[in-house]
């Protein structure tokens, strides 16, 4: 499907998902957290949409406006498009719902997202640190982390 | 809804308190960091019944540099020399990703000879990554001399793409806007003249590791991947044509030249190690098809389309570009904020996503079967720590 059909088409879905504005080079939408699971179940197993692989998943920290954007890129083999679906979840409490049960490569994907931002995860099987020691003190990829060995400091 | 964080240390104590097995014992060993078939500091820890392998659990971290945190600090002509680090055998792909991510967010268009040169460079990239995966796999199964055959005729290419890149591993030849130099003079002879030497070379590859009857029955039935669990997995490249699906961004989205290069993408039939053997044996035939093909009609024109200062300015927005490295799919993320430095620069790593699908190809099978089947994943460990 052409960008503007898929995203049109992914917002009939539900009523909890909406187009996302910002300047996105492919469709885009965003999905309340309570609702993801199942959007992207519905996602998957839909014939017209077989976003069969969840190619990528992001965090973004808007320190600013005091939210983490989550992004999931996912991918369809049979019609070869693209969507990427955003959740936004409050700062000083990221919470939402794992995608483990629905791509099992999420839970990998999380667990680096929970390492480097603090995201947690509802119901994941292993949320663990990925990269960094299992004591480690504060999310690296956070705007306003800080510690003692950085050299450029954040402004 | 509940969130639990544990450690690695819970993890395998927990477990090992739950044997209740009257006649075998479970217990736990380290694979790595520093084990050679590791291929870099990757540990696993595996949980063992006997000889077999019940759960395997990759611990990572041990080369992170935070790459991503680095480069919000960095303007975009900084971030490119980064990926160099990455995966260290597809420098320039990496680079490509990178320039390719910034050239269509920020609207730069690259004439086709900057396309045709780094179309070429990216698969004569690829055939040195996949020699030196052939000999390390000769090695990991017990082998020596593949090792040597592989570094032998990859010092070969290498000589060649020094005398244009000037470096051999980190090569950063490609920037946002073309490349770092013009090709040398004798570049187009002397890939020739390496093609010419490297085709008889890839038939003695078969004759000494292909054919080979121990290498066979180490590989053949070993580590079997279903199309469903890679794609689950989020598998992308060798790994996933391996089990059959066939997927390539050079065919399916085609970028660079490659839609004017006609060649095939091999794809195995079950999907074990062997399989994703015979893809990469495969591909180099393939690399070298194409190499061929664009060579003979390089465009002329200027290698750089205009001097770029390093204040590159990305309108507002989130950008996603990716390419077909010689390991899968690399995605370059980058959200910006209408400043020179992006607000946000995120990897998709194929290594990355390729790791989890060792779990499960080798769940229930020998330690010997798990060295095989690593072996056949082509993986490397900076690229997953990032």
């Amino acid at each position: 499907m052409e960008r503007e059909a898929l995203q049109a088409a992914v917002c009939e879905l539900d009523s909890t998902v909406s187009p996302l504005d910002a300047n996105a080079d492919r469709a885009a939408v965003i999905v309340e957290a309570s609702a993801l699971p199942a959007i992207v179940r519905r996602l998957r197993d839909q014939p017209q949409f077989a976003f069969a692989q969840l190619l990528d998943h992001v965090a973004v920290d808007w320190i600013d406006r005091g939210q983490f954007e989550l992004i999931y890129q996912l991918y369809s083999f049979k019609h070869k498009h693209f969507l990427s679906v955003s959740v936004f979840v409050p700062r000083e409490d990221p919470r939402v719902p794992t995608l483990c049960r629905v791509h099992p490569v999420a839970e990998w994907q999380e667990r680096e997202v929970y390492d480097l931002f603090g995201v947690l995860y509802d119901d994941h099987p292993d949320l663990r640190r990925l990269f960094l020691e299992d004591d480690w003190v504060g999310f690296p990829l956070r705007k306003d982390y800080q510690d003692d060995f950085m050299l450029d400091r954040p402004r | 809804m509940t969130v639990e964080v544990s450690s690695l240390k819970e993890l395998v104590e927990q477990a090992s308190g739950d044997d209740r097995s009257p006649d075998t014992q479970e217990y736990f060993v380290n694979m790595g960091p520093q084990h050679p078939s590791t291929h870099g500091v990757l540990r696993l820890v595996l949980k063992l019944d006997g000889e077999r392998v019940l759960r395997c659990i990759p611990v990572l971290g041990y080369i992170h540099r935070s790459i991503e945190k680095i480069s919000e600090h960095m303007n975009y002509m900084n971030c490119v020399h980064l990926t160099d680090r990455m995966d260290y055998l597809s420098s320039i792909m990496n680079n490509w990703a990178v320039s390719k991510a910034v050239e269509e967010a920020a609207g730069i268009e690259v004439n086709s000879r900057i396309q045709t040169i780094r179309t070429i460079f990216a698969e004569l990239e690829r055939i040195q990554s996949h020699q030196l995966w052939w000999g390390v796999l000769g090695m990991d199964l017990g082998a020596f001399t593949p090792f040597l055959y592989g570094i032998r005729d990859r010092e070969v290419l290498n000589d060649v793409m020094e005398e244009t890149v000037g470096a051999r591993l980190t090569m950063n030849y490609v920037l946002p806007g073309g490349l770092m130099a013009d090709i040398h003079p004798n570049f187009v002879h002397r890939v020739k003249e390496f093609i010419k030497y490297f085709r008889p070379k890839l038939d003695e590859y078969d004759d000494l590791l292909t054919n080979n009857v121990i290498i066979q029955e180490r590989l053949r039935n070993v580590g079997i991947l279903s199309p469903q669990t890679a794609v689950q997995y989020g598998a992308t490249g060798p790994v996933l044509r391996g089990s059959g699906v066939a997927f390539d961004l050079r065919k399916d989205h085609p970028y660079g030249v490659y839609d004017q290069a006609d060649f095939e993408v091999p794809v195995g039939t079950i999907g074990d190690s062997w399989d994703r053997y015979w893809v990469r044996v495969e591909e180099m035939r393939q690399s070298m098809n194409i190499v061929e093909q664009l060579l003979d009609n390089i465009p002329p024109g200027d290698f750089l389309v205009k001097k770029l200062n390093s204040k590159i300015k990305i309108p507002e927005g989130r950008y996603y570009s990716q390419l077909e490295t010689a390991r899968g799919i690399l995605g370059v993320f980058i959200v910006s904020d209408k400043k020179d430095e992006p607000y946000r620069m995120h990897y998709r790593s194929p290594n990355f996503n390729n790791l989890w699908c060792l779990e499960p190809m080798i769940k229930g099978d020998y330690i010997a079967s798990l060295i095989g089947a690593m072996s056949s994943l082509d993986l490397v460990i900076p690229d997953i720590d990032r």
